[in-house]
């Protein structure tokens, strides 16, 4: 009876301090199978080392900012603490329009959604605007087929929420800063990394909330 | 044989092209026309294992090692793949592996270019300044040879030899890679490969850290790609997904980039080797 009850509770704390020894080593809880695994240095260093000669504005892109380095360092799954830190910052980071209109054209929209186009090394000088792609992983209209599924449907979602002016606001943070809605969330902060305007976000939030928009016919 | 096998495969390839690229009337030919006759093509070629493009690159990657090249005039018979010095059947299916010689590990490309600046002369820094072809351009002369070898394990079992200290660092400093995100738009290898049946639009994502999966598609790289016209080894395949990711360019041979494929490779330790394979 007190085995049975201590074994589980030791297994617990054993699993429960081996984390924490990794988490402070800087280890995502996916890297320990076979070994403890590299420190962040010694993975920054392997980063730095693959792209070399690049200039500062790319070599940027090989360091995680802090809410990325916490993503990464807890497996995308923060502890509570951790959790409400990426979402105040997220917060923080957030861009209104001045007039505080959040709606823009719809018809703009679903071009945004339909392009990849932008940031990949072989779009600079830059040729057109940069897209959202947002069908790469959404489905959003029902006339265009060729959706993907990792992120959820967003058919009728403007309808889903009734339209709201929370839901708009709601859809605005969320294409600006997918934190707020969810920390670590694998969608990219489309505003607060400036892949998009704050005009192109706007059109995007027509796409899903306009009533005369295709996602909610 | 190989010129049979070349023949064969020519008389392959222009009757797959004859029937799956008709002519439509002018100008009416939709995308989802064109998808559909690239869709035809593909299964025609998947159909016959002798139409394979990749094929004709693999032939030319033999007659490359084969041939004396590079400043000291030498060939590539003498390389060790890790099964001692010329042998090559066999040993794909157990890279990437540590190299004593070169104090490091190195999948077949890395490996490749190793033995050109070793035996050849080359100079490997001015080869990976610009290391796989553009759209359309066939397959580089390391990405050739480096098809014809992996050809030459075609149905043996992955096996790497990563169980050393050296494989099991570069494999979880691959699994660390493979997790880490950052860039604009926020993306790690995983945020694509971390779960089964997911698409990007129609395109299917294989769940790379899952065995079951990695069994069946890491084997068959080098692959042709129908899509760009030319074989696309896995260091090109890396570099490919790190543009995607709005990364910098992945310097071939780099440590990162072994380290990601023996992650990989190690995922599918047990599956066939399939090279070189059909894509998209």
């Amino acid at each position: 009876m007190h085995n049975e009850i201590q074994r589980p509770f030791s297994r617990t704390f054993a699993a429960a301090a081996l984390g924490a020894a990794l988490l402070a080593a800087g280890l995502a809880p996916g890297a320990l199978a076979q070994d403890a695994g590299p420190t962040q240095a010694q993975v920054d260093a392997v980063v730095e080392a693959a792209f070399p000669g690049i200039d500062a504005e790319w070599a940027a892109r090989l360091t995680p900012d802090e809410t990325m380095r916490q993503c990464n360092q807890f497996g995308n799954m923060p502890p509570d603490d951790v959790f409400e830190e990426i979402r105040t910052r997220a917060a923080s980071t957030i861009v209104y329009p001045d007039d505080g209109v959040l709606m823009g054209s719809w018809e703009n929209g679903e071009k945004l959604a339909q392009s990849g186009y932008g940031m990949r090394f072989s779009d600079y000088p830059p040729r057109r605007e940069s897209g959202g792609n947002c069908y790469a992983c959404h489905q959003l209209t029902p006339q265009e087929v060729s959706y993907g599924t990792l992120g959820p449907s967003l058919m009728g979602y403007g309808k889903l929420y009734d339209f709201s002016e929370e839901a708009v606001k709601a859809a605005y943070e969320k294409i600006y800063n997918p934190h707020v809605a969810l920390p670590c969330s694998m969608m990219p902060r489309f505003g607060a990394n400036a892949v998009l305007t704050i005009d192109q976000i706007k059109d995007i939030v027509a796409l899903l909330m306009d009533p005369a928009s295709p996602v909610n016919q | 044989m190989h010129k049979l096998m070349t023949l064969a495969l020519a008389g392959s390839l222009a009757a797959a092209f004859t029937l799956s690229l008709v002519a439509p009337p002018a100008g009416a030919q939709t995308e989802e026309e064109t998808q559909r006759g690239l869709e035809r093509f593909r299964q025609m070629l998947r159909e016959d294992p002798w139409s394979n493009p990749a094929l004709l690159d693999a032939d030319r990657g033999e007659m490359l090692w084969a041939t004396p090249a590079g400043p000291s005039n030498a060939t590539l018979e003498d390389c060790d793949l890790g099964l001692g010095p010329g042998v090559v059947d066999g040993a794909f299916a157990q890279l990437p592996r540590w190299f004593e010689d070169a104090g490091r590990v190195m999948d077949v490309e890395t490996r490749i270019l190793w033995c050109m600046q070793e035996l050849q002369g080359f100079d490997v820094a001015e080869y990976v300044k610009k290391p796989h072809p553009s759209g359309g351009q066939p397959v580089k002369d390391v990405g050739a040879i480096a098809t014809w070898i992996a050809n030459r394990s075609e149905g043996e079992a992955f096996a790497p030899a990563l169980d050393d200290e050296a494989g099991r660092q570069a494999v979880a400093m691959g699994e660390a890679l493979f997790n880490r995100r950052s860039g604009p738009f926020d993306f790690s290898c995983a945020t694509c490969h971390a779960a089964s049946g997911q698409r990007i639009r129609l395109q299917e994502l294989p769940y790379l850290s899952d065995p079951a999966e990695a069994q069946v598609v890491v084997g068959e790289w080098p692959a042709y790609r129908v899509s760009s016209t030319h074989v696309m080894t896995m260091q090109h395949r890396m570099y490919d997904c790190y543009w995607q990711m709005r990364m910098p360019k992945l310097e071939m041979g780099s440590e990162a980039s072994v380290a990601l494929i023996s992650y990989l490779v190690d995922k599918a330790a047990g599956g066939d080797v399939a090279a070189p394979g059909i894509k998209r």
